[in-house]
């Protein structure tokens, strides 16, 4: 019983995602084992850059990838989601424009600074969130909503132009690769979050105390923790993510469009969150599953592209194997498949080891 | 109690919803008294977000239509028909003298343009046709669009390429722009064996540079292999670069895909002039000094001139080439910064 509990908070609810991920390669390679050729090439801009289909899956899913992880922290917290990341994203960039152009030239200081604001404005809208959830006590998603439905328009009225330009090889470094370095940025970018965020819990009890709040805040409250406190610390930290990942928005084209930059973005990451095992009921989470759930959505997408599916027509099948993967995370067929596991196992024939998928 | 405050806080969303669509649809009330002198003129156009191309018509019409220049002007941009209908019925109600209307789509415009003649009000179409009567506009100062993508082919053509395998990027479908730049295209690969669409996609429902993005990606992961981008607008074209430079392939001048933008956006032209794109159709925004004319001609007193069966005036309009494209170029025909 104890090692069975283990299991299940351990390795177990990486099973799903992991199991979908190794699905998606096998049909990959059976399907055309050169989806995963890998070249070098030199592009326009005179810089070598690692091409193929995995390189661009791991690319693409950066924005995803970061958003996700900020997405599972509120989530773990406060037992819903936050629908307004796409859209505060928007605030995010067109700050970051506004900045930039006021400043006049582009340069490293300027950048760095345009995007210290930015970062900074996006946590002033996510602490607006935060308050209303931890403590006004609304459901998230009606809390959320409010700014999912105009931070557009707020978008459009800092910056008011309508697609500003960005032209500078400072912004293609960030936004595509940096010269002499053939893997593209938004990749270290992911690992740099990734890696705050692994320091964060690991030098302090914060991981305890979201853990704690998301199962039950009355008894996180009798112990000496602040569940207002906790709950919004981790909208800061959401924030923080959305302007990464706005910031990559942005510096991949090199221009702003306040209406498409990151758009429906936030469902993507609350099925990262999902597919990666976590309950969006808040508790226990586990940032490795929302990222590996990142690329699983990334990996599907790029497979589709890959059969000749129109863009148009990716979600459509995209909604098909993602309603079969968060089946089989859920908790039903997760116990039907654990009892089912439990009755082959006394028996030594080895094709009960192949049940398990 | 929360009930109270979640009831309040959806009350302070819809509030701001409303905000957030006045920003669009500005109702065009009656404004300014009539004995002020001013010419009272009502003008409906898309969003400025939409493209570099609108950002210029729209402040080419703003820097026009002033108090200064003797008229009492309502803008009222909105990207879809229905609000763009709605805005047109608003200014007859407000009997305002002249509307100016560039439409989101070429259809469903019969009744209320009938219904502005009726109240003696003259409309004038700009930028974009629409498929109507043409005695119910007085005159429509437009881009020849389907000329655009005549001379875009053209040149193509002129490059006497041994294979034509072409990724067509169309631009907001079922406007006159996207219709006018794509059937040039569509008809001369009907025609001739040599031009094959490897692949075509499209923005839908706007000229998202994104989405161009994601076509672009989409046909390089299924491993296509194409040596012409021909995408409707810059914006577009510099979506599918994106995509090109992520992958490693070249374009340009020396590169192995050829890149076609449409709108010469003075960032664009740039790119020509760097040799990274190969080919920028023009198509200009300035109409509104045309507008200004006619109209100061009428109040006058005096007949429009120049007009042909369809009551057009059409704007002349050339696509610029990487190889001879100059600074100068760039300083007399470029839009925005």
């Amino acid at each position: 019983m104890k090692q069975n509990r283990k299991t299940s908070s351990g390795l177990g609810q990486l099973l799903i995602p992991l199991v979908a991920l190794g699905i998606l390669i096998v049909f990959n390679i059976f399907r055309d084992i050169s989806f995963f050729s890998i070249g070098m090439r030199v592009n326009n801009a005179g810089n070598i850059v690692l091409t193929g289909n995995l390189i661009s899956i791991i690319d693409s899913a950066s924005e995803l990838a970061i958003i996700a992880m900020g997405m599972t922290l509120v989530t773990a917290a406060c037992g819903g989601q936050d629908i307004s990341v796409g859209a505060v994203g928007a605030i995010a960039g067109a700050v970051f424009v506004k900045v930039l152009q006021g400043m006049g030239a582009i340069t490293i200081g300027s950048v760095i600074l345009a995007f210290v604001l930015c970062c900074l404005a996006t946590i002033v809208f996510k602490l607006f969130n935060g308050t209303l959830v931890a403590v006004f006590k609304i459901q998230p998603m009606i809390a959320t909503l409010i700014l999912y439905s105009c931070a557009r328009s707020i978008a459009y009225w800092i910056n008011g132009d309508a697609t500003p330009q960005l032209k500078s090889s400072i912004i293609s470094s960030i936004g595509k690769t940096i010269p002499g370095i053939p893997v593209p940025t938004p990749i270290f970018a992911v690992i740099l979050v990734g890696l705050l965020l692994f320091l964060i819990f690991k030098f302090t009890s914060l991981r305890l105390y979201i853990q704690s709040v998301g199962i039950n805040q009355g008894a996180a409250r009798l112990n000496g923790m602040n569940p207002i406190m906790i709950k919004l610390i981790c909208f800061i930290l959401l924030g923080v993510c959305v302007s990464v990942a706005s910031l990559i928005g942005v510096c991949r084209l090199g221009q702003l469009n306040h209406k498409t930059l990151l758009v429906d973005i936030e469902m993507d990451a609350i099925l990262a969150v999902a597919i990666g095992g976590n309950s969006l009921g808040g508790g226990r989470f586990k940032l490795s599953g929302s990222i590996l759930g990142a690329y699983i959505i990334q990996m599907l997408t790029t497979t589709l592209y890959a059969m000749n599916v129109a863009p148009v027509n990716v979600k459509a099948y995209k909604a098909i194997v993602i309603i079969i993967i968060v089946v089989a995370g859920s908790p039903v067929v997760k116990n039907k498949l654990t009892a089912l596991w439990k009755r082959l196992r006394p028996v030594p024939v080895p094709e009960g080891a192949e049940k398990e998928g | 109690m929360t009930r109270k405050v979640i009831t309040l806080l959806i009350a302070l969303a819809m509030v701001f919803a409303l905000a957030a669509c006045g920003q669009q649809a500005a109702a065009p009330a009656a404004s300014g008294s009539a004995d002020s002198g001013l010419i009272k003129v009502g003008i409906i156009n898309l969003d400025p977000s939409e493209s570099g191309y609108r950002e210029a018509n729209v402040k080419n019409l703003t820097d026009t239509f002033t108090k200064e220049n003797g008229y009492d002007a309502t803008f009222v941009t909105a990207p879809t028909a229905d609000k763009q209908l709605e805005a047109a019925k608003g200014f007859i109600t407000a009997q305002v003298k002249y509307i100016l209307v560039s439409a989101a789509e070429t259809t469903g415009w019969d009744e209320v343009l009938k219904e502005a003649k009726e109240a003696g009000i003259k409309v004038f179409l700009f930028d974009r046709m629409i498929d109507c009567d043409p005695s119910l506009y007085t005159a429509a100062v437009v881009s020849d669009m389907r000329q655009e993508g005549e001379t875009a082919v053209a040149w193509l053509e002129s490059l006497n390429l041994s294979e034509y395998n072409i990724l067509h990027i169309k631009g907001q479908l079922g406007s006159a722009a996207q219709i006018g730049r794509s059937d040039p295209l569509t008809e001369k690969c009907a025609a001739d064996a040599k031009w094959t669409i490897v692949r075509e996609g499209t923005g839908g429902d706007s000229w998202d540079p994104n989405e161009a993005r994601k076509i672009a990606e989409a046909a390089i992961n299924a491993g296509e292999t194409f040596n012409i981008v021909y995408a409707e607008n810059d914006g577009m074209a510099g979506g599918v670069v994106e995509a090109l430079d992520a992958a490693g392939i070249t374009h340009g001048v020396n590169g192995d895909v050829i890149v076609m933008g449409f709108d010469c956006n003075k960032w664009a032209l740039r790119e020509l002039l760097a040799g990274n794109w190969n080919y920028d159709g023009q198509c200009s925004p300035f109409q509104a000094a045309v507008i200004d004319e006619m109209i100061k001609t009428l109040e006058a007193g005096g007949a429009i001139e120049g007009l042909n069966e369809l009551n057009q005036i059409i704007s002349v309009e050339k696509g610029f080439d990487a190889t001879k494209i100059t600074q100068e170029d760039i300083d007399t025909y470029g839009l925005g910064e």
